[in-house]
């Protein structure tokens, strides 16, 4: 674990994954929250930004709620990896694209405004890299992106 | 848990604020305030539209999104676990209680070559942290769990959040 955090730093990811106040001056309630002032938590957060700590803060929006979307994978001749994720990188629609270590290598979500679109673009998607998409959509939910406990040490 | 669906429309000013917020709220003393400036919303109308959509379950939370890699989370499992379908649910719900999971769905088989219906993401610092947690849901399914298995990540060729674009053209991350 990084160890050029600061306490404050620390403490702010750990509290902040989820709930982040939603009130007139939002920084400076989690710096009551913490002990010290606003000023402090806003620098810290600037410099977790700078330094590539922090995506963002944000919200994080249902799959599912806005448009259609799946999980989806293929499985890519090892040395047609690089040109075939090339070929996915044209797609807006995809938008997380992992390669993992399995026979099914290539994993990625597909989103579009509706189910019809969604169809088209992965039968497009097969058409362009002539490999077969499987989708995997979420049937059921049991625990959403909510974040996960960090350990520091 | 299931999802709703009578969900309520978005109109044009959640939209709006979709597209304003998707990139991150910003870090300065009032950010609701912020935003509102820039689509002529008082922040009070911000606040209100923002937690109507965390009420409703279009937004699932607002918080800070580490970037977890820097962080030292190198290791990135997703475990995949067959599951008989009558258990599925239960076993569901238990693994999606640990706090070292961040995701955990059910999702269809794709027989014979993939058996596996529940994916659960494990986060670590290192690979053998993330055994050390898989080994801990086989434990605690038993014989519950047919087969299992853990694809790591070995490269993240794309990852971007949310992207909404202006004319109706509406992606969303997971």
């Amino acid at each position: 674990m990084d160890k050029t955090l600061s306490p404050i730093q620390r403490r702010l990811i750990d509290v902040c994954q989820h709930n982040f106040p939603i009130e007139p001056d939002p920084y400076s309630t989690l710096a009551t929250k913490l002990g010290c002032d606003e000023a402090t938590v806003i620098d810290a957060f600037k410099d977790l930004k700078a330094k590539g700590y922090l995506a963002r803060i944000g919200a994080t929006y249902a799959t599912g709620r806005i448009g259609a979307s799946t999980l989806a994978a293929m499985e890519v001749p090892e040395a047609d990896i690089e040109k075939v994720a090339q070929k996915l990188g044209r797609f807006t629609e995809i938008n997380h694209n992992y390669e993992r270590e399995d026979k099914l290598n290539l994993w990625f979500v597909v989103t579009a405004a509706d189910q019809p679109t969604l169809t088209r673009t992965i039968r497009d998607i097969e058409i362009v890299t002539s490999l077969k998409v499987h989708r995997m959509p979420m049937v059921e939910h049991y625990r959403l992106d909510l974040g996960f406990a960090l350990q520091w040490n | 848990m299931n999802i709703p669906d009578d969900l309520p429309e978005l109109d044009g000013i959640d939209q709006a604020l979709i597209r304003a917020t998707q990139t991150g709220l910003p870090i300065s003393s009032t950010p609701y305030s912020d935003i509102g400036l820039g689509l002529g919303l008082s922040p009070d109308v911000v606040e209100q539209r923002i937690q109507r959509m965390l009420d409703v379950g279009i937004i699932r939370r607002i918080g800070i999104i580490p970037n977890h890699y820097k962080l030292g989370y190198q290791a990135n499992g997703m475990s995949v676990w067959d599951i008989e379908d009558q258990l599925v649910d239960q076993v569901g719900e238990q693994i999606g209680a640990l706090d070292f999971v961040s995701h955990c769905y059910r999702r269809p088989r794709h027989l014979p070559e993939w058996p596996f219906n529940l994916f659960a993401m494990v986060h670590g610092t290192s690979r053998d942290v993330v055994e050390a947690h898989v080994a801990e849901i086989r434990d605690l399914l038993g014989d519950a769990a047919r087969d299992h298995r853990i694809l790591y990540s070995r490269r993240i060729l794309k990852k971007t959040g949310l992207r909404w674009h202006k004319g109706g053209e509406r992606k969303c991350c997971d």
